[in-house]
């Protein structure tokens, strides 16, 4: 067993030689930002990973992320991602803004950005750390706090690129953006901490999608923070498919800040990984803010992946939305530990959030946990949470009328996602990951009716 | 067309078929009556298939062949159709995707080609007409919403679209008011063929003021206890259930132990 003190030297030691090797790299050596790893650094090592003695991370232990070595290596050769590969990776036929990252380094041979509005920064975080240093410093870390997340600190830690986006005020993206994040082991399993920065001005609007996957069967641990500012009037929408390769450990977190009669929705869509994590933390910090979070994840074999979320309802009038839909076949478990925090003076709040779960195997665990915890007197919140199988009333009536029970019960999981896949706007992303999907599920039954 | 011999069935731990003797022709319409519990519902699940029910003895030939060997999917596809008595919701499926699946597999047994979009939907137009669906409700979800009657009628559609050879129809009745009966019912008739037999399965005789049928069963503690004539139907609405079962104990016992 392990010592319960988290701080253990043996396993923080090779993330401090990697800390010590990135510090000497020139590039990395602007005071101010360097600062602000050095104290994250020291944070992270004084604390070590979460623990599953920490209520945040009861149903997920890290370690067997913990127990593996991964460091920080270069990117993989461009050649390594194949036509048809990128092509399903950028979701052709999408035409749109691409930026690609391989092992979260910016690779602008791969990405395409297409002309933007007027006073619209879009690029790598790498250059806008140098050609645009006040905006960074402005924002980056306002909305993700490494004191309340130990792995934001080994971000931060790391941190030198990713996706940078600043809307001015007014401004609107017509054409989505997609951030997408390619990772691949060269010999030492790879590391990576992609840090991603959205900031949406007054009444701006934006639509970003951020995505993960890998190439290969070596694991690799891709570690992601996404900060989003969302300011008065503003309307962000952003997505999150993450296609990671089956024996990737994937921990993210997305923070974001919404102010007056501002609009947020993110979308998370899990299909791979061996241990995936995605924190996300929204905060209705001005009157009358909104947010939407959806959640699916589709799981099978050994997967793991635990949802955790975090609306706080800061100022009153505010709006959530939440719905988290998981389909568990095989021995693999889903979690979904959401809280909705009303503060005192956030009256008029209003609440729904929703989990639901089909389990298509007698091995597949789901655990769900939706917490309230309401300061405030005049509110409207709900919470409901069900975890069940495929209703054999449902089966048997498709299959009375000549479908086969693959068919049948591949159909019925589809209607299960139905709603959540129709509320990705973006067509050929929702086709795409729906196609992804699709294709997976008559393996399993297959796989089940042998 | 259908040949049940002496079958008996268990569901939920109970034993609710005690030896069903029914010979239904191509061409004929049988009903069947009974009171609540007498096994009709039963019945009509374990021709259609129903895993939830086990059959404990007796047989099943539709066409000569041994019907229980085959998956509820084979038995649709062989062209046995149930109208349910209560048609099941399934959100996120469409009622149009389900019909165009349901039909394809169907005729892909029967080695059809593949209906096109644009004949599929000129059928399913037509067929529409029958029970005077809304095309509305063609775009929703499978039941989803749809009221009591919008439920029946869209069983008997789907029926229409299917063309079984044997169509069981479960209590099509409950829940319809008189126009919507009278509407049911002629999309019912509509559909009667020297080809096709039915059984309609129902606790009242109003429908079989609608629906002619040729032959009457009166089904009992999961016997058939008496079968006769349209005339049956009336002398039950009569005496009720209790009085027929009376009448029959004298004559149908020997048949019964034969």
């Amino acid at each position: 067993m392990k010592a319960a003190k988290p701080a253990s030297h043996e396993e923080i030691a090779p993330y401090l030689e990697a800390f010590a090797r990135f510090r000497k790299d020139k590039a990395n050596g602007d005071g101010w930002l360097a600062s602000r790893r050095e104290e994250a650094m020291a944070r992270f090592a004084a604390r070590g990973f979460p623990t599953t003695k920490e209520e945040a991370w009861r149903y997920t232990s890290l370690q067997p992320l913990v127990r593996s070595r991964f460091d920080l290596s270069p990117a993989p050769r461009p050649e390594a991602l194949t036509p048809s590969l990128f092509e399903q990776l950028t979701f052709e036929p999408w035409d749109c803004t691409h930026l690609v990252f391989l092992n979260g380094r910016y690779a602008p041979n791969l990405s395409r950005i297409a002309k933007q509005p007027e006073g619209v920064v879009l690029t790598s975080l790498a250059q806008a750390i140098r050609e645009h240093r006040d905006l960074v410093e402005a924002h980056l870390g306002g909305a993700a706090d490494g004191r309340a997340r130990p792995l934001t600190d080994l971000n931060t830690a790391f941190l030198s690129d990713g996706l940078f986006l600043h809307v001015p005020r007014g401004a609107v993206l017509q054409e989505p953006i997609h951030a997408l994040f390619v990772s691949m082991s060269n010999g030492t399993p790879a590391m990576s901490h992609p840090r991603n920065l959205i900031v949406v001005g007054e009444g701006a609007q934006a639509t970003v999608l951020e995505s993960y996957a890998g190439i290969g069967k070596a694991p690799y641990f891709t570690n992601a923070v996404t900060e989003v500012a969302a300011a008065g009037h503003a309307v962000v929408d952003h997505y999150r498919p993450e296609r990671e390769q089956d024996s990737a450990f994937h921990l993210s977190d997305i923070e974001a800040r919404v102010e007056r009669s501002a609009s947020f929705s993110t979308q998370a869509v899990a299909l791979g990984g061996r241990l995936v994590r995605q924190d996300v933390g929204v905060v209705l910090d001005g009157e009358g803010a909104e947010c939407t979070l959806n959640g699916l994840y589709v799981l099978d074999g050994d997967q793991h992946v635990d949802n955790h979320t975090l609306i706080d309802h800061a100022r009153p009038h505010g709006t959530s939305r939440e719905l988290y839909k998981g389909v568990l076949d095989g021995r693999s478990r889903g979690i979904f530990d959401g809280t909705i925090v009303v503060r005192k003076d956030a009256q008029k709040s209003d609440a729904r959030q929703v989990n639901r779960n089909l389990l298509l195997s007698d091995e597949a665990l789901a655990d769900s946990k939706p917490t309230l915890q309401i300061e405030a007197d005049d509110v409207k919140c709900s919470h409901a949470a069900t975890i069940g199988q495929l209703e054999e009333d449902a089966l048997f009536y498709l299959r009375s009328r000549g479908l086969g029970a693959e068919t049948a019960r591949n159909l019925l999981v589809q209607a299960f996602v139905s709603d959540l896949l129709g509320r990705i706007r973006i067509e050929p992303v929702r086709a795409g990951l729906e196609c992804l999907l699709f294709t997976r599920l008559p393996r399993h039954h297959a796989k089940e009716a042998s | 067309m259908l040949e049940i011999r002496n079958l008996k069935a268990r569901a939920g731990g109970k034993q609710i078929l005690n030896g069903i003797d029914l010979v239904v022709k191509a061409g004929e319409v049988h009903a069947i009556m009974g009171p609540n519990g007498s096994g009709k519902s039963t019945l009509a699940h374990v021709l259609a298939g129903r895993e939830t029910v086990e059959v404990t003895g007796g047989e099943v030939l539709f066409e000569g062949k041994n019907l229980l060997e085959w998956d509820p999917e084979m038995r649709a596809r062989e062209g046995i159709f149930l109208a349910f008595q209560y048609p099941v919701e399934i959100p996120g499926v469409s009622n149009m995707y389900l019909l165009k699946a349901a039909l394809n597999a169907v005729r892909k047994h029967r080695g059809l080609q593949e209906l096109d979009a644009m004949e599929f939907l000129s059928m399913v137009k037509e067929r529409m007409k029958l029970v005077e669906m809304d095309q509305g409700l063609l775009n929703r979800a499978v039941n989803e919403g749809f009221s009591g009657g919008e439920k029946k009628r869209n069983e008997i559609f789907q029926m229409a679209v299917l063309e079984p050879r044997l169509a069981i129809l479960d209590e099509t009745d409950s829940g319809l008011d008189i126009d919507a009966l009278r509407v049911v019912a002629g999309g019912v008739n509509a559909l009667r063929g020297p080809g096709r037999a039915m059984m309609v399965i129902t606790h009242y005789q109003r429908l079989l003021n609608y629906i002619v049928p040729d032959r009457v069963h009166v089904l009992s503690q999961g016997r058939i206890v008496t079968s006769g004539g349209r005339e049956l139907a009336l002398r039950l609405e009569e005496k009720g259930y209790a009085g027929i079962e009376g009448d029959a104990r004298g004559t149908a016992a020997p048949a019964a132990a034969s």
